[in-house]
Parts: structure tokens; C-alpha cells; sequence
């Protein structure tokens, strides 16, 4: 089963992190990512700009608009995401836990959905 | 024939009492999906009630009806297969994965599982309730929704949400390793906790419901603590401080249903055989090193229930036992219990202090009961003005009839006693 964890972050708890705080914890980040590749766990991971350099865009009617920012102004901010392999939701807390910036923001662990790819006689939903 | 059948239809009938949560733990383990398996169970008493009188009772009715559940449940996973035209490779993976399974000698686990599945961390505190007393204790939806003054719809929507989730996200069917199972322990403590207040409070509400949902809480603590790997001192605790709650039922409410205070409680009426239980049970948990927050409510609870009555309560002890919770379980709630057994040692006074203390500093502003014990206290004192204004705020925020009674009563006594003394 594939879970997405998505870290979410005050930026501005980001920015008071000193320079040596800021590079431990990108340190810690890579680290982390190589012990769950080498447990199995690891399918991507990244760290996202600040929201700052978001553009969310939407297509009504075939038209596009672009804006500038974050899809929803909140007081978190996503900052970055795990995407892993795991046996079960109890598996997936247990790695999760483990990622270092829960120690400054949340993570919400969500299951992927399996988009199935159908046979043209299988008229399932 | 009617003779044995009968017979028969009541052994089935008991069978179903004591063993089909059990019966249904197991079923989920084995066939992974909630609804499956209650229906594999009701499908296999209905096969037991047609196969028993034919063929006799079987020596093990729970490996029987096990087993019967599981071919049932094959049987209708294979007819949906064949509706949704797929092969049968589905049901036939499962037949063989249900083989090796059933194989294992899991099934005492199996409703330690099932209990750490509904208080699962990742389900609403609401759906944990619900679905706890569903599967574990076998309440109905109705039951559940009378005794939390709800509907069976919303209860049903609950429960139905909480099993996609496990479903969904693909919630495990698991004992965790100590070190985990530490952790989700404390939660099903928690949800079990809140069952048995939910019967305790004074609420209102049916009180055969309510009775029904302490005794559920009661049954479900000794069935944890039968299943645990290791004794958890924290499930002793929790056990013993129902046991010590419950012993004061009868005396607790008087008969046109008003909170009587502690104090004023006739003794005589607390369940003395509860009472020995606990009690006994807070000595296995403090006898421990790992000593909680719920031993330490037991053990406090435990100095009141062996006290002749409140003058001759050893409040120094109960002061001193709120001195630890607090470091243990820190919280406004214990400094005002604690504030009321200072009041109870060292003078009303004393207590008014540390109340006004607890109240200034903010967090108690909206808590009913805060209000209610510096109105106490000032009418101790006869400050009567203080007094009436703390019972009204206390009135404004107390949802309770029966403490409503109780405080509409004390206002009426304290204009009663101003009026007398003008007179």
C-alpha cells in the first residue's frame, strides 16, 4: 500500500530556525530518506519553495487563470512530502513518525488511491 | 424431537450470549472485513440452528461456528465474484490465505485485536465509542444512541464511516509490540473511561441505558486485562477506580433525582463488595513502580470509600495523593479537586484561596463545577452574596438537571436564610 505524507509547517517557524538549525534539519531530512530506501519504504520525497513562489491555476470551461499563491491561505504551510511503501496504516505511522520535520510542523498520512486501469468488458465504477 | 429441540435452540441461544463477539474478533481477523463477518456470524448460528438438532451439539460450538462463518463468508464472496465478473481468483486466494490463518492459535488475540482496532488513534474519539461498544460489548446502534442522547442514524453513520476508514487506509488487525501497544493502551483506557462517565454522569438520560454502559466498561477493563501480554498497572488502576465509582451509585442521586455531595451521602448504601474489589485492586496497582493517573484517582477514591464519613476522612492523604497527580497528570481539574480536600484540611478559607487562585488564572472560567465549589465555599464561610453569585454562574454554564436541582436548591436556602435573618 502506498501512503502520501504531507508536511505542513508554519513557514515562519522555518525562517527563526538559525542557520545551523535550518542545515541540521535538511541534513536529517536526506539521512532519513536513505534509511527508508534502504528499508523498502522510500518511493520520493521532496521539499517545496515557500509558498511564496506558488501559482495555483484553474481550467473552467477550457480556459485557464493562473494566481499567484497557495490554493487556500491557512496558517500552515505544505513544505514538502514523503510519498512511501507501506504494509499497513500502522506501518505507515511508524515511518512517518520518524520524519524529521514533525519535529517543527504535522504530518498527515493519507492512503493513495489506486486509479484502476479497466478492461474495456469491466464496467465497474 | 421438540424436547431436544428445543434444548437445542436454547443452548444455540446461550452459545450466541457468550461466545459470538468472540466468534465475530476472529471472523474479522480472518476474513479482513468488518461487514463480512457479521454476517458470517449471524449465517452461522442460522447453520448451527439447522445442523445441531440433526447432528448433535459439536464438542467445540465455537471452532464449529468459526469455521462455518468462514465457508459461509467464501461462499458469498464467490457469488459476488461471479456477479462482478471476475474470475474466482479472488475467492480462492482468500480460501487459501484463510487455510494457513486459521491454522494459527491467534484466537484468544483476536478480540485484543478487535478492541485495539476500534481505539484505534486514527478514528474520532465519537466513532472509537461507538464502534467499541458495537463490536466488543455488542450493543446495538439504538442502545448506543440512547445512552449518548443521539440518534441511531447518526450513531449507524458513525460506525459505517470509522469501518472505510479502516478499510480504506488499511488499519491493521494487530497486537503491537510492547513498546507500541504501551501507547494505545493508554487510548483504549481512555475510550473505556469515557463509556463507563458517560454512564456515570448525572445526565440526563435512560438510567437502565446508563447503568448498562458502567457495567459494559467494567466488563470490557477485566477482558483487556485478561488479554494482556503483560500486566499494565494503569488497567488495574482504571478498574479499581470504576469499581470504587460504581459502589456509590445507589447513594449518589436521592430519590427525586438530586446530586447528593459527597459528604452527605448514607454510607450504608455503598456496595461493600465493590468496594473490597477495589480496593484490593488499587493495592496490586500501587504495589507496582508504574503508578498513573488512574491508580491515583483510585487510591483517593479508595480513602473516601473506607472512611466512616467525611469529618473522619483522612484528607491529609487524599491532599498529598493530589499533590502526585498533579505532577503525574497536571491539569486545572486535579488543582480544584485539590483546592476542595486543602479546604477540607486546612479551613474553607484556605480552600477559597486557592480556588480564587485557580480562577484568576483563567482556564476554569467556563467549568461548571469551579463555579459550584467556591459557591460552596463561600456559603461555608457565610459569605452569601459570593455564594449566590457563584451558584448563578455556575448555573449558566451546567447542562445536568439533577446538579441543576442541586444548585437551584442552595440558591433558594441562602435567600431563605437572608430573608429570616431581615426578619
Amino acid at each position: 500500500m502506498k501512503y502520501l505524507c504531507i508536511v505542513y509547517t508554519e513557514e515562519a517557524k522555518l525562517a527563526a530556525l538559525s542557520d545551523k538549525e535550518f542545515e541540521q534539519l535538511d541534513a536529517d531530512s536526506l539521512a532519513y530518506d536513505k534509511e527508508m530506501r534502504e528499508a523498502g519504504h522510500f518511493l520520493a520525497a521532496e521539499a517545496l519553495q515557500s509558498v511564496q513562489t506558488a501559482t495555483t491555476l484553474r481550467v473552467r470551461q477550457n480556459k485557464l487563470s493562473a494566481t499567484d499563491g497557495p490554493f487556500a491561505e491557512t496558517k500552515e504551510q505544505l513544505c514538502g512530502f514523503v510519498l512511501m511503501q507501506a504494509e499497513d496504516l500502522n506501518e505507515a505511522i511508524r515511518v512517518a513518525s520518524k520524519i524529521p520535520s514533525a519535529r517543527v510542523g504535522s504530518v498527515e498520512v493519507r492512503p493513495v488511491r489506486q486509479l484502476a486501469e479497466k478492461e474495456p468488458w469491466d464496467k465497474r465504477g | 424431537m421438540t424436547d431436544a429441540g428445543n434444548t437445542i435452540s436454547e443452548k444455540v441461544e446461550e452459545i450466541y450470549r457468550t461466545e459470538s463477539r468472540r466468534i465475530l474478533a476472529t471472523l474479522i481477523r480472518l476474513l479482513g472485513d468488518f461487514d463480512l463477518a457479521e454476517e458470517a456470524v449471524q449465517n452461522a448460528f442460522a447453520a448451527a440452528v439447522v445442523a445441531w438438532p440433526r447432528d448433535g451439539v459439536p464438542d467445540n460450538p465455537r471452532a464449529w461456528l468459526v469455521s462455518a462463518g468462514r465457508f459461509k463468508a467464501v461462499d458469498t464472496l464467490r457469488r459476488r465474484a461471479r456477479f462482478a465478473a471476475v474470475q474466482n481468483e479472488l475467492g480462492k486466494s482468500l480460501e487459501t490465505t484463510i487455510e494457513e490463518t486459521a491454522q494459527a492459535p491467534e484466537l484468544e488475540d483476536d478480540r485484543l485485536r478487535l478492541i485495539l482496532v476500534c481505539c484505534h488513534p486514527a478514528l474520532p474519539p465519537d466513532a472509537q465509542i461507538a464502534l467499541t461498544l458495537r463490536e466488543v460489548c455488542g450493543l446495538t446502534t439504538e442502545e448506543i444512541a440512547r445512552a449518548f442522547l443521539t440518534t441511531a442514524p447518526t450513531v449507524a453513520q458513525r460506525i459505517v464511516r470509522a469501518k472505510n476508514k479502516i478499510r480504506d487506509a488499511k488499519i491493521p488487525y494487530e497486537v503491537p509490540e510492547l513498546a507500541e501497544l504501551h501507547d494505545r493502551l493508554e487510548i483504549v483506557l481512555h475510550v473505556i473511561y469515557l463509556i463507563f462517565n458517560e454512564g456515570y454522569s448525572a445526565s440526563s438520560g435512560e438510567s437502565l441505558t446508563k447503568s448498562k454502559l458502567t457495567q459494559e466498561a467494567i466488563r470490557l477493563t477485566r477482558l483487556l486485562i485478561a488479554l494482556l501480554p503483560k500486566p499494565d498497572s494503569e488497567a488495574t488502576g482504571l478498574l479499581a477506580l470504576m469499581l470504587l465509582q460504581e459502589s456509590r451509585r445507589a447513594a449518589r442521586a436521592s430519590a427525586g433525582g438530586e446530586v447528593v455531595l459527597l459528604e452527605d451521602q448514607d454510607r450504608s448504601r455503598w456496595n461493600r463488595e465493590q468496594i473490597a474489589e477495589g480496593v484490593a485492586f488499587v493495592r496490586k496497582a500501587l504495589a507496582t513502580r508504574n503508578v498513573g493517573a488512574y491508580t491515583l484517582q483510585a487510591a483517593i477514591a479508595a480513602i473516601h470509600a473506607e472512611a466512616p464519613s467525611s469529618a473522619a476522612t483522612d484528607w491529609n492523604e487524599i491532599v498529598g495523593l493530589y499533590d502526585l497527580l498533579k505532577r503525574v497528570d497536571p491539569s486545572p481539574v486535579v488543582e480544584l479537586n485539590r483546592a476542595v480536600a486543602v479546604a477540607m484540611r486546612d479551613g474553607d478559607a484556605e480552600g477559597l484561596r486557592l480556588m480564587d487562585e485557580l480562577l484568576a488564572a483563567g482556564e476554569l472560567q467556563n467549568y461548571s463545577f469551579a463555579h459550584a465549589g467556591r459557591a460552596e465555599l463561600c456559603r461555608r464561610l457565610g459569605r452569601n452574596d459570593e455564594a449566590r453569585e457563584s451558584y448563578l454562574r455556575a448555573l449558566d454554564l451546567m447542562e445536568q438537571e439533577p446538579e441543576r436541582r442541586f444548585m437551584q436548591r442552595r440558591l433558594r436556602e441562602l435567600d431563605a436564610g437572608d430573608s429570616s435573618r431581615q426578619a
